[in-house]
C-alpha cells in the first residue's frame, strides 16, 4: 500500500489525531512516499537484555488427511445407501445411515463440504480458470450424479445431511396437492439456473448465502437465516421434505439424473399385484398409479394437440426468455460487489467528503477512487458476462417451464405401482406397504398376496386417474 | 427394469431413450470433470486477507458467519517498534501511558503490554478476546510501523466457498490462497 492510497482518508483524519508527533510524523510519511507498509516508522528495537522476539502463531486449517476422509465418508455412504435401497431394501438402515450423515456431514462438518454448494464451484472454475476448483468439491459434484444416474436418487435418501435432517423430523405427512406439488417442483430448476448464473459471473454464491439448515448446522448464523432454518424445520414436520422437493437446486440435478437410472426403486420385490396398499405410503408424492394400456382417442388426441402446439411454441418462447433475461442482467450484475462498487462511484449524489469516522463505504468509494479506470473497465466486463447469462437464464427458465408442461403431456408408460424416478428420494418408506415385501421378509404368510387383477390392465378403477399427471 | 407384460412397446422405446440419455449425461459429467480435472488443485485453498489491500473498516468483526469472528489481529514482532506510546494500543491523547481501561483502544482489552527494557514495551494479542475489529490495526498502520493487521484464523475459519466477510470487503482484500501457506504475513524482509 502505498503513499496514495493513505493519503486520501489522511486529511480529515488527522484532525483526531492532533498529537504533534504525530502530525509531524504524518507529514513526514505524505511527502516522504515511502511505502507505508512494512516501513520501520520506529525502527525495530536492539535489545540490551536480549530479549527474544516471540513467533506470531500460524496455527494450521483442519488438515489435509481430514479431506480424505471426506471423500471416503461420502463414497462409503452413497455405496451403502444403494445397497439398503436396492438390496436391503431396509427403511431402518436408511434410518441409521441418515443419523450418520446428519451427524458426520451436518453437525461435524457444519454442512461444509456439501454437493448442493458444489455445483456453483464447479460452475465458477469452468467459467474462470483461475480459480482453484478443491479436488474434494469436485468429487462432491460429480459423485452422488453418477450414482444417480444408475441408482437413483439414494445420495438424497440418506448421504445429504440437509435430506435427512428433513427425512428424519417428519411425523406426520400432509399431502401437498397435485398442481401445488407440479408448480412447486419447477422452482429448484430455477434456483439451479439462478445460482450457476451468479457463480459463473464469479458474483456470488446465493446457493450457500441462502441455505437454511447450514446455520442450524453450525448452531450460528444471522438471524433471518435461523429463523428460515427453523421455519424449513418446523414445516418439515408436515410437509415431506420441502426443502428437497421445492427448492433444491442440487436435487433438481439428481431428478434429471435419477430419470435417466439404470436401475428404479421398487417398491414390490417382485412384482406389483396392484391391491393399492402401497398408494399412500409415500410421503413425497411419488408414487404413481399404473396408466392404460390402451387409451381411447378422446383423451390422447388433445393431449397430442397440445403437445405439438408447445413445441411449435417452444423457440420462439425460448427468445423471448432469453431476451428478457438479457435485460435482467443489469439489475442481476449488481449482486456482484464490483458492480456495485463501479456503480456507487458513477453515482453523481455520492458523497463527496469522507465521513468521519470513515465507514466501510466511503472506504469503498475511496478504493474506487483510487484506481477508477480499472474499477469501471472491471465492472463493464462483468456485465458484458451477465448480458450472456441472462440469456441462458432466460431460456433455460423457459425450458423448465415447458418442459414441465411437455412432461404432463406425456402418456405415462406404468403397468405397476411405482415411484417416479425423479420425484422419488429413494426414503424406503413404502416398501413396507407393499404386502409382497412382507412376505418376503416373512412377516405375512404367502396366501395374504392380494391376487393380482385380470390381464385387462387398467381396466380397474385405476383407469380413471390416468392422465393425472 | 425390463418390462414385464407383453405388448409394452412404449416402455422399452423409453428404456432406449433412457439408455440414451443416460449415456449422454455419463459423457457430459466425464467432460466437465475431465476438463476440471488437471485445474483442481490437490490443494484446497483457504481465504486469507490481504495486509496491503486491508482498510481497516471493521467489517472483520461483524460479518463473519461465526459468531466469534474468525479474523483476528496478528503482530509480527519483527515489524513492531516496541513503542512506549504503541498507537495500536493507546487511544489517542491517552490521560497516562499506563495499562488502564480508559487508555486503551481495543475495546475487549485484548492487548497485553509488557515492559521489556527501557524504553520497550512488548504488545502481545490475547486472541481468545479479540474481536478482529482492526482499531488496534488503524492506529498501528497509521502512525506505528504497521506490525498489528488482521489475518483470518485458519483453525477458526469454516472455510466457507463464499466469504461472508470478503463479499462485503471495502478494501476487496480477501482471497484464497494455498492451503500450505495459509497465512500472508507482513515480514521485516
Ligand atoms: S422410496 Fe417410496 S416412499 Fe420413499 S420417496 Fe421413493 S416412492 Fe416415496
Ligand atoms: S472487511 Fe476488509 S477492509 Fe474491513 S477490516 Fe476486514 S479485511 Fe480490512
Ligand atoms: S483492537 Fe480489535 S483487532 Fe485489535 S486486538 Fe482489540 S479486538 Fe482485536
Ligand atoms: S470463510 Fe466463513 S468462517 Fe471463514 S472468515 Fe469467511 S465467513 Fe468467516
Amino acid at each position: 500500500m502505498d503513499l496514495d492510497i493513505e493519503s486520501g482518508v489522511e486529511a480529515p483524519l488527522s484532525k483526531r489525531w492532533l498529537w504533534p508527533a504525530f502530525l509531524a510524523l504524518a507529514i513526514v510519511w505524505v511527502c516522504g512516499g515511502t511505502a507505508a507498509l512494512g516501513e520501520a516508522r520506529f525502527p525495530p528495537p536492539e535489545f540490551e537484555s536480549g530479549h527474544a522476539l516471540p513467533l506470531t502463531a500460524t496455527p494450521s486449517p483442519r488438515s489435509l488427511a481430514m479431506q480424505h476422509v471426506d471423500v471416503a465418508a461420502l463414497v462409503g455412504a452413497l455405496g451403502l445407501a444403494c445397497y439398503l435401497v436396492h438390496r436391503r431394501r431396509s427403511r431402518r438402515g436408511i434410518i441409521a445411515l441418515s443419523l450418520f450423515s446428519l451427524i458426520y456431514f451436518g453437525f461435524y462438518r457444519e454442512g461444509c463440504i456439501c454437493a448442493i454448494g458444489a455445483v456453483q464451484n464447479v460452475a465458477l472454475a469452468l467459467c474462470d480458470a483461475s480459480y482453484a476448483l478443491p479436488m474434494t468439491v469436485l468429487v462432491f459434484f460429480f459423485a452422488p450424479l453418477v450414482v444417480a444416474l444408475f441408482a437413483g436418487r439414494t445420495f438424497c435418501a440418506a448421504v445429504c445431511p440437509h435430506g435427512a435432517l428433513q427425512d428424519l423430523v417428519l411425523i406426520k405427512p400432509v399431502k401437498v396437492p397435485a398442481w401445488l406439488d407440479h408448480a412447486l417442483s419447477v422452482v429448484p430448476f430455477l434456483f439451479l439456473g439462478a445460482g450457476l448464473a451468479f457463480a459463473a459471473t464469479g458474483s456470488a454464491f446465493i446457493i450457500c448465502r441462502y441455505d437454511p439448515f447450514v446455520p442450524l448446522f453450525r448452531l450460528t448464523g444471522s438471524a433471518t437465516l435461523l429463523t428460515l432454518g427453523g421455519l424449513f424445520v418446523l414445516a418439515s414436520l408436515f410437509i415431506g421434505r420441502p426443502y428437497c422437493r421445492f427448492l433444491c437446486p442440487y436435487g433438481a440435478l439428481l431428478r434429471l439424473a435419477a430419470l435417466a437410472s439404470k436401475w428404479r426403486v421398487r417398491i414390490t420385490p417382485d412384482f406389483c399385484t396392484q391391491c393399492r396398499l402401497c398408494e399412500e405410503a409415500c410421503p413425497y408424492g411419488a408414487i404413481r398409479e399404473p396408466a392404460l394400456t390402451s387409451t381411447t382417442p378422446p383423451v390422447l388426441v388433445p393431449a397430442r394437440r397440445r403437445l405439438g402446439r408447445l413445441l411449435l411454441l417452444l423457440p420462439v418462447a425460448l427468445f423471448v426468455g432469453g431476451w428478457v433475461g438479457s435485460k435482467l442482467s443489469v439489475p442481476f450484475s449488481k449482486v456482484h460487489p464490483t458492480v456495485a462498487l463501479a456503480e456507487r462511484y458513477a453515482d453523481p449524489n455520492k458523497p463527496t467528503v469522507m465521513p468521519i469516522p470513515a465507514t466501510p463505504d466511503s472506504l469503498a468509494l475511496g478504493r474506487a477512487e483510487r484506481d477508477a479506470p480499472q474499477l469501471v473497465a472491471a465492472a463493464v466486463d462483468i456485465r458484458r458476462r451477465f448480458v450472456l447469462s441472462g440469456w441462458l437464464f432466460g431460456g433455460w427458465t423457459v425450458l423448465v417451464v415447458f418442459a414441465k408442461l411437455i412432461g404432463l403431456s406425456v402418456r405415462p408408460d406404468r403397468t405397476d405401482f411405482e415411484p417416479d424416478r425423479g420425484a422419488c428420494v429413494a426414503c424406503a418408506r413404502c416398501f413396507m406397504a407393499c404386502p409382497n415385501e412382507r412376505v418376503r421378509l416373512g412377516l405375512l404368510p404367502a396366501s395374504a398376496i392380494p391376487t393380482r387383477p385380470g390381464p385387462g390392465l387398467g381396466t380397474g378403477p385405476t383407469a380413471a386417474g390416468t392422465k393425472r399427471d | 427394469m425390463t418390462p414385464r407384460s407383453p405388448g409394452e412397446g412404449p416402455v422399452s422405446r423409453r428404456n432406449f431413450l433412457r439408455n440414451g440419455a443416460r449415456v449422454a449425461a455419463l459423457t457430459g459429467v466425464g467432460a466437465v470433470v475431465g476438463t476440471l480435472v488437471h485445474r483442481t488443485s490437490s490443494q484446497t485453498t483457504v481465504w486469507q486477507i490481504d495486509p496491503l489491500k486491508c482498510l481497516r473498516c471493521g467489517r472483520c468483526a461483524t460479518e463473519c458467519v461465526l459468531d466469534q469472528s474468525a479474523v483476528k489481529c496478528v503482530h509480527s514482532y519483527d515489524l513492531c517498534g516496541y513503542c512506549e506510546l504503541c498507537t495500536g494500543y493507546f487511544v489517542p491523547e491517552p490521560n497516562a501511558l499506563n495499562t488502564g481501561a480508559e487508555n486503551q483502544l481495543c475495546p475487549t482489552g485484548a492487548i497485553q503490554r509488557k515492559y521489556i527494557e527501557d524504553p520497550y514495551y512488548e504488545y502481545t494479542i490475547d486472541e481468545a478476546l479479540c474481536i478482529g475489529c482492526g482499531k488496534c490495526v488503524e492506529g498501528c498502520s497509521r502512525f506505528g510501523n504497521g506490525s498489528l493487521y488482521l489475518q483470518v484464523r485458519q483453525h477458526l475459519c469454516l472455510n466457507c466457498s463464499e466469504c461472508a466477510i470478503g463479499r462485503v470487503c471495502p478494501g476487496d482484500a480477501f482471497r484464497r490462497v494455498p492451503v500450505s501457506q495459509p497465512y500472508l504475513l507482513k515480514t521485516s524482509h
